[in-house]
């Protein structure tokens, strides 16, 4: 008998919380609706804390069934959760980060005037992530999948009188449907061959399927269909272009949904879906592609943005890239250990990023900032750490989950490692400009005194300097902080992957015995990417504080390329011409002026007036005159007469 | 004996006195009077055609005829003193309240 463990109060906190606050927030104080979103956000973390502590006396999966949904012949989803170490690590960080990312929310959002709308959809977020970390079938994590993307339009759209953001908001979920279409193509093609969408009825069914190249070729389609979903949502060549853009919405929500959450939900799917994956390798090697040509490409982006919120989208981009290749050379665990403390790490960098926002009165322009190391200390100390983390210089959190991706990716192809490699380069240059740019130097912004910004006023902002944000929002950063300091060490030794190894099972456990030869190639690796890492940061030093004459000079001598990279390799551009401005001519000339206008329309016209004509002709016998009426009976009458007397003639 | 066709004939034309009167004239008395005769014409073609077939039915609808043109006709005579009452005029043409 396994004790239960009432998964199904994780997800359905955070949506009561949704429920209240979206249904009466409206007329409830601030307070009312902040203690209510975090009494119910913090109810669930607590609640997966308390699943986590009995975890270990469960089995390693564990399951719980709530309600019937589809039962259809040999065919059944129901709401049913599912839970392991992988679903129990997604868990805690989804809960966790976005706890804090509540508690700074209150914060940062106070002065809005939508600020019981925008924790009604975080709580909502939180319900959908949740179901889309909890489900135990492909059905009730599309439903998850759907929500968050729901939620995430709902929430890049939030300031929806900003043409801008309504737009970014429309791309996100356009983008994101075409990647859905392709995931829900791999469930249909699952369904044919499994009769099942269950994940321990396929996992179980893939190794018993006959090898050969009939089971090849079906595995390998739906794990190219379900990476073409990943790519949707986790923003991966060729479908990244919407999360850039979703920058639009606001901070805390960036550094929840557009970093730290569901973002990585394409990881935890392909992570989640390994087995499929495992028999596949050609799928796999299209994952670790995507990745790794994803990574070093909106890396090379990330140089060239100015806006500090695009510089951290692109690194999102590009961390994310790192967790495919990961995935992709068959590591997934490192793949998920990377998603946890890129979690902490970019979490904590957007929510910094934030703070610096609001500090400079909604100024994203990183060229209008700088030297705020000296008024905003707890901000610049907190991204501080964060970019150290991201870099990947030890003993920070990201050292341990680059490292490990880096090695696994060394020992399947040394191209992965090299492109990683460069890509790390990159990271940490771009990283550390952005640290550079923003807190050193000399502040070349205006003087708050006027904010361009409501969320970013204060009432009593008499002071014309950049302030630090208040207790709220920098408590979060502080834990944050610790976490991306502390959150790699768990990797020390292997024990996360040791963590994980129920779920991804022995196809690691190999790896491990190469290990012990590999040591020393494993440690010159590590030296060689924290060396790397360094060189980045020295070289950002050199460019943005000791010499900041000199990147404009190094940018006009890349001329053309450098233009490339500053506009996006023109990507934007790109599918506008190819499938945007196509898709809108074929619209309006075709099936509006075309169809619609002259087919459908015209028809319809057409046959009112034809009616209205007849009717005009038809309308002067019902004149109203008696006489007449009279008239046509007594001829109508005549003819009948004559008619009939004419057949008794013709008889 | 006067053969059939002789009262048909004669009805007939009785007939078309009436519709000829109830078209042309506009006075509503005389269209009354028409309808009158229409009803008449009818009646003596069922009465020869009764008296014809030695079959009583027709001479039972003449009855029933003349008993609802009787009270057809009281009730109209009724109608059309209203009607001068409040339109001064017994013109059917100008009693036009209800056309377009």
């Amino acid at each position: 008998m396994t004790p239960t463990l009432n998964l199904w109060l994780i997800p359905i906190l955070p949506l009561a919380g949704a429920a209240i606050n979206g249904f009466f927030g409206k007329k409830s104080s601030r307070t009312a609706v902040s203690t209510i979103a975090l009494f119910f956000c913090g109810a669930a973390f607590v609640w997966a804390l308390s699943v986590a502590w009995r975890f270990s006396s469960v089995a390693p999966l564990h399951q719980e069934y709530l309600a019937h949904w589809i039962r259809s012949g040999s065919f059944t989803a129901d709401f049913a959760f599912y839970l392991d170490p992988l679903s129990l690590v997604m868990l805690l960080v989804v809960t966790g980060v976005g706890f804090l990312i509540h508690i700074y929310s209150v914060g940062y959002m106070w002065d809005d005037p939508g600020y019981y709308r925008f924790f009604s959809y975080l709580n909502l977020f939180m319900f959908f992530m949740l179901t889309l970390v909890l489900a135990n079938n492909y059905l009730v994590m599309f439903i998850g999948w759907e929500g968050v993307g729901l939620a995430s339009y709902l929430l890049i759209g939030f300031w929806f009188t900003k043409d801008s953001a309504a737009s970014a908001g429309k791309k996100a979920f356009i983008v994101n449907r075409i990647g859905d279409f392709g995931f829900l193509i791999g469930l249909f093609l699952l369904i044919q061959h499994f009769g099942s969408l269950n994940f321990t009825q396929i996992f179980e069914g893939v190794p018993h399927l006959t090898p050969g190249a009939g089971t090849e070729a079906l595995l390998t389609t739906v794990g190219i269909l379900l990476m073409v979903g990943a790519c949707g949502k986790s923003a991966q060549i060729p479908l990244y272009v919407w999360l850039p853009d979703a920058m639009e919405g606001p901070t805390p929500v960036s550094a929840l949904i557009h970093a730290a959450t569901m973002v990585t939900a394409g990881v935890y799917m392909v992570a989640r879906s390994h087995v499929i994956f495992e028999r596949a390798p050609m799928a796999l090697t299209v994952v670790a592609i995507i990745g790794t040509l994803t990574a070093l490409f909106a890396a090379t982006i990330g140089i060239t943005q100015t806006d500090i919120k695009k510089v951290l989208a692109y690194s999102t981009v590009s961390q994310l890239g790192y967790m495919f290749m990961a995935c992709g050379v068959g590591a997934f665990s490192a793949g998920i250990f990377h998603l946890m403390t890129h979690a902490f790490f970019k979490g904590l960098l957007f929510l910094g990023a934030g703070s610096v926002i609001h500090a400079v009165g909604g100024e994203q322009d990183m060229r209008k900032m700088g030297g705020l190391k000296s008024y905003i200390p707890v901000t610049a100390a907190t991204m501080g750490i964060a970019t150290l983390a991201i870099a990947g210089i030890w003993p920070f959190a990201g050292f341990f989950s680059k490292d490990e991706i880096l090695w696994k990716a060394y020992q399947a192809n040394w191209v992965y490692w090299l492109i990683g490699l460069v890509t790390a380069f990159i990271t940490s240059f771009y990283m550390f400009r952005l640290l550079f740019m923003t807190f050193w130097g000399d502040y070349h912004g205006i003087q708050v005194d006027a904010h361009g910004r409501v969320h970013a006023a204060h009432g009593d902002d008499g002071h014309g300097e950049p302030h630090e944000s208040p207790m709220v929002m920098l408590v979060p950063l502080m834990i944050l902080a610790v976490l991306s300091l502390v959150g790699g060490w768990v990797g020390i030794g292997n024990r996360f992957e040791h963590f994980l190894a129920p779920v991804f099972g022995s196809g690691e456990a190999a790896g491990s015995g190469k290990e012990a030869a590999g040591n020393f190639t494993e440690y010159l690796l590590m030296g060689v990417s924290v060396l790397v890492a360094a060189l980045g940061a020295i070289l950002a030093w050199v460019l943005y504080v000791s010499k900041p004459y000199l990147p404009q000079k190094i940018a006009d001598g890349f001329g053309s390329l450098y233009e490339a990279v500053l506009n996006k390799y023109y990507v934007d551009e790109l599918y506008a011409a190819l499938f945007v401005k196509p898709l809108v001519d074929g619209s309006t000339r075709i099936l509006w002026q075309g169809v619609d206008r002259k087919v459908i329309d015209d028809s319809i016209n057409d046959a009112a007036d034809g009616a209205q004509h007849v009717s005009d002709e038809v309308r002067h016998m019902q004149s109203g005159n008696l006489r007449s009426y009279a008239g046509w009976i007594a001829a109508g009458s005549a003819v009948v007469i004559a008619y009939m007397i004419w057949l008794g003639v013709g008889r | 004996m006067v053969p059939l066709s002789y009262y048909l004939v004669l009805s007939g034309i009785l007939f078309a006195c009436g519709v000829t009167g109830f078209l042309i004239k506009r006075n509503i008395i005389t269209i009354f009077m028409s309808i009158e005769l229409m009803l008449n014409g009818v009646n003596l073609s069922f009465v020869a055609f009764a008296a014809h077939w030695h079959a009583l039915a027709g001479q039972v609808f003449v009855f029933f005829v003349m008993v609802v043109a009787a009270a057809e006709a009281a009730v109209g005579l009724a109608i059309i003193i209203a009607v001068y009452r409040t339109r001064e005029t017994l013109n059917v043409d100008q009693v036009n309240l209800l056309k377009l």
